[in-house]
């Protein structure tokens, strides 16, 4: 009970903004707030029944009166819309050099896989002064992403795949909360984002791996066989995944999609929804044997091919030391779970949330 | 429970001492639980959303006790998701909604037309039993286990993954919303066909007007609720992917469905409130309210544009930056009709001569907390500051300045205002105030200091909370136990004064209007003779003349 603030910490780039508006609105309805109130209770206390005020005095409205109080209450809702939009677009749009970071939500904990490979659980490590892209599933039901410092939110669904970025402005610790209610341990769906020193940041990405993200998307690509087909070669059976994250593909039907996330994830799970021109739709749905994290290594490798360098220097550790926390129970239910990725997660300690 | 009248009002009749009314036209259970007078549905209602409105306030009550600490350890986290989950359902489904049409807007509106009854008298009952129903579903759901979705059935949280009292509850609201159909389309009928000789649409009350917007929305919207429960129902039960990701559905949207209902059906509880205040505004400043005619149509315009925000609710649930946009724009504008009926309320009081008594103060308490509640609305339509408060407390905090200090304080000014017409008795005037104060001050108390534990961060329906959280919480019981009792004193004296009240007479206001024109309580017709208008609405320049010269003779 000692504690008692009024604000949460302004940890984020966006932060000054989100409270300069919230501020600004305070001002402003606060002012016309108690400006109304004071009217009403001047008039009623100076216009009281009495008995020499037993009846009102009639008057006609003014037509210049209801317009002002239209008009004026117009501008200022429309001039509230535009700050309002313009420190959405501030939040919005992610800056091009983020480092990439990938969520996923399920009931009732928060896994964070950093590009090196690191995983955690209800904790996320990130350097200050960097912008930080989420790109974010849920393995259940819709979740929702709160950083409270940051400012920012936004749901976590279950069909696909969603982005939010902040960029943390001071080292510290911060709560991540669970804002859509997820089921019974709602509340308990809660972490902490450490916000790091750059130099602190690396020593504890050195500290231990299992390969990148996108090598050990590599490893599931040979697993799945999705190499079989997915060649380099004339003829191949499927198309020559090199260098098409981000391009637009060509469908059979004549029009195109870019190949973004939620197009690979839709073409893992679902084959026939959208089919490549020049390819016959053969091949099968992994809807069931692939999970949220295997999906989000297949993408990491799917987006480093046909570039000329990993866009990370994998850091090979024998043991995963920083894995803040090895799976739960629950994992078992997921379906498709294998090694490399759930055999070593399956190895570390039983699940401690790093917040307690 | 018979009663004299005492004629003070000139629109009446001075030789008609009529002893029969509604109240003791006819006797024995039977009498009341197969009538067709829309005075005695209305008590059906009033004796039913009343027993509601305890079983969702001692929820309320439960939950602000285990919040006092921010452990969870009074209830389980189940128990307390349960209870988050019926105090909406009950409150909004079995309470706000029905409250203010079917208990005032029953007994009020055929007489404030002149008319003998509704339009459907046998709908009208009907109305009632399928509410009852559909009430029995929600009491059933209470007692075998509760249920765990929030009001709001969120998927595929509620089709794939609760194991509780889902497909029950869905179908309690479902059949609930049938009885608010019936109702509306009695209104919309009986406004249209069964005004008085004379009623022109700019003579009726603003209630009427307000009571006809609320019933074009509960006809448009709530058959959207109704498809998208009986979507919900279907996927949860036959495992047809309608929402549910891992059927092929999608989960948002179920969000579009619901919020398209959800939304409007916020207007369907605040207008109602609105029109409470009109006619109170007027008859305790004996004034006609400034703006009729702007006021009349805002409630339009509230109605329509009512239906085009649904998606402020979704702003950070996966819409496009631009649609927020638009939706954002479109919620900047539904506040404007709104502003205009509280500059409207507030410039009445100019020059006005304003009573003081229970009515009012109420109404001056609702002005000021649906000020509270209107301009947080716009935080909330703000995008950059929605994205930080979307599903905080901040929220909570909102729509319960909304919805408890706007249409429930409207609903107490109205039980007290028509008091003395639906029961011939004048509650205690000194109990009466002394509740209008605590309601206000429990209020505050409980919901202002959830605005600033919403910005802090503190997400809504929290179990359990972080620390700092605390002092606020604390802040927010406290204010509870005094809005309890608040609320608990007008349950006593209310029905304490249909005994041992003061006898009322036909217009203890000395208000204008053809409720005031009748004996108190009505009879059964309502009118001996059908009455013929000839005056504007709120005409208290020439009432109060006519008051005078009776007065001299």
């Amino acid at each position: 009970m000692t504690d008692f603030p009024l604000f949460p910490e302004q940890a984020s780039s966006v932060a000054q903004y989100v409270d300069g508006l919230y501020l600004g609105l305070v001002a402003i309805t606060g002012v016309v707030s108690l400006l109304i109130w004071l009217v009403i209770f001047i008039f009623a206390i100076k216009y009281r029944r009495r008995p020499d005020n037993e009846l009102a005095q009639e008057q006609e409205p003014p037509a210049a009166l209801e317009a002002t109080w239209i008009i004026i209450p117009t501008i200022i809702f429309i001039v509230i819309f535009v700050a309002g939009a313009w420190v959405y677009f501030r939040i919005q749009r992610v800056p091009t050099n983020a480092i990439e970071i990938y969520a996923t939500g399920r009931q009732w904990m928060w896994k964070f896989q950093h590009p090196s490979g690191q995983r955690e659980i209800n904790s996320l490590h990130v350097p200050v002064g960097r912008p930080i892209k989420i790109t974010m599933a849920s393995e259940d039901v819709i979740h929702s992403l709160w950083f409270p410092s940051m400012r920012v939110k936004a749901d976590v669904l279950p069909n696909r795949y969603r982005t939010m970025w902040f960029e943390a402005t001071k080292t510290g610790r911060y709560h991540i909360f669970c804002a859509e209610y997820c089921g019974t341990l709602h509340s308990g769906m809660i972490g902490w984002v450490e916000v790091m020193e750059p130099t602190a940041y690396q020593r504890w990405l050195a500290g231990g791996t299992e390969g990148s993200l996108a090598s050990q998307g590599e490893k599931l690509f040979e697993k799945y066989a999705c190499n079989t087909c997915h060649m380099a070669t004339p003829g191949a059976r499927g198309p020559n995944l090199a260098g098409v994250y981000g391009k637009n593909v060509p469908l059979a039907d004549g029009k195109s999609v870019v190949a973004d996330e939620n197009y690979i994830r839709e073409s893992i799970l679902n084959p026939q929804a959208k089919i490549a021109a020049g390819y016959q739709p053969i091949m099968p749905t992994f809807q069931g044997q692939v999970n949220e994290d295997d999906l989000l290594r297949l993408i990491a490798y799917i987006r480093t091919l046909g570039t000329e360098k990993p866009q990370i220097t994998p850091v090979e550790s024998a043991q995963s030391m920083q894995t803040s926390a090895g799976a739960t129970p629950s994992t078992a239910g997921v379906a498709g779970t294998s090694p490399p990725a759930a055999a070593a997660t399956s190895t570390t300690a039983p699940a401690t949330g790093t917040n307690q | 429970m018979t009663s004299t009248t005492i004629d003070d009002a000139p629109f009446i009749e001075p030789s008609t001492k009529e002893r029969r009314n509604y109240i003791n036209d006819e006797y024995g259970v039977l009498s009341w639980l197969l009538t067709k007078d829309h005075k005695r549905i209305a008590l059906l209602y009033l004796f039913s959303v009343t027993t509601f409105f305890i079983v969702g306030g001692l929820i309320a009550f439960l939950m602000r006790l285990e919040l006092l600490t921010p452990e969870g350890d009074m209830f389980t986290s189940d128990t307390y998701n349960k209870l988050f989950t019926l105090h909406g359902i009950v409150m909004i489904f079995f309470f706000l909604i029905p409250a203010i049409p079917a208990v005032m807007g029953n007994f009020i509106l055929p007489i404030m037309l002149g008319a003998k009854d509704l339009a459907f008298p046998k709908l009208n009952l009907l109305s009632w039993y399928v509410y009852m129903v559909g009430g029995i579903f929600g009491i059933i759901v209470i007692i075998t286990g509760g249920v765990d979705t929030g009001w709001t059935f969120y998927t595929p949280f509620s089709t794939q993954y609760s194991n509780t009292k889902v497909f029950a509850t869905t179908l309690g609201a479902f059949i609930t919303g049938f009885s608010s159909i019936l109702t509306g389309l009695n209104f919309l009928v009986t406004i249209h066909r069964m005004r008085a000789p004379g009623l022109t649409w700019y003579r009726l009350p603003l209630f009427v007007w307000s009571m006809y917007a609320t019933s074009v929305v509960i006809m448009l919207a709530t058959p959207v609720l109704a498809i998208t429960l009986v979507l919900l129902m279907v996927e949860r039960v036959l495992h047809v992917g309608i929402f549910d990701p891992a059927l092929g559905g999608d989960p948002v949207l179920y969000q579009h469905m619901f919020w398209f209902y959800s939304h409007p059906a916020v207007y369907i509880m605040i207008l109602p409130g609105m029109a409470v205040i009109s006619e109170c505004v007027a008859a305790f400043t004996r004034k006609r309210i400034f703006g009729y005619k702007f006021v009349a149509f805002s409630s339009l315009g509230i109605a329509f544009l009512g239906f085009l925000v649904w998606a402020h609710h979704m702003f950070v649930a996966g819409i496009s930056t631009y649609s927020a946009m638009i939706f954002s724009f479109l919620t900047m504008l539904v506040a404007v009709p709104s502003a205009i009926k509280v500059f409207n309320w507030t410039a009445t009081l100019y020059k006005a001569s304003v009573s003081w008594q229970t009515p009012m103060l109420y109404v001056l308490g609702f002005i000021g907390l649906f000020t509270i509640g209107g301009v947080t609305g716009l935080f909330l339509g703000a995008l950059g500051v929605d994205v930080h408060v979307h599903d905080s407390y901040f929220v909570v905090a909102h729509f319960h300045y909304i919805m408890v200090g706007g249409t429930i304080m409207a609903y107490m000014a109205g039980i007290h205002y028509w008091w003395p017409k639906i029961t011939g008795r004048m509650y205690p005037e000194w109990w009466g105030r002394l509740s209008a104060l605590l309601v206000f001050i429990g209020f505050n108390l409980t919901f202002f200091p959830q605005f600033l534990v919403g910005y802090v961060g503190m997400p809504r329906r929290y179990h359990a909370y972080a620390p700092e959280f605390q002092v606020l919480n604390v802040l927010s019981t406290a204010g509870a136990t005094v809005l309890a009792v608040g609320y608990l004193l007008p349950m006593i004296y209310l029905a304490w004064s249909v005994k041992f009240g003061r006898k009322a007479g036909a217009n203890p206001w000395g208000a204008v209007g053809l409720e005031w024109a009748t004996t108190s309580p009505p009879p059964k017709e309502n009118f001996h003779e059908t009455p013929t208008v000839t005056w504007e609405a709120y005409d208290y320049p020439a009432f109060l003349k006519a008051m005078k010269e009776t007065q001299h003779v």
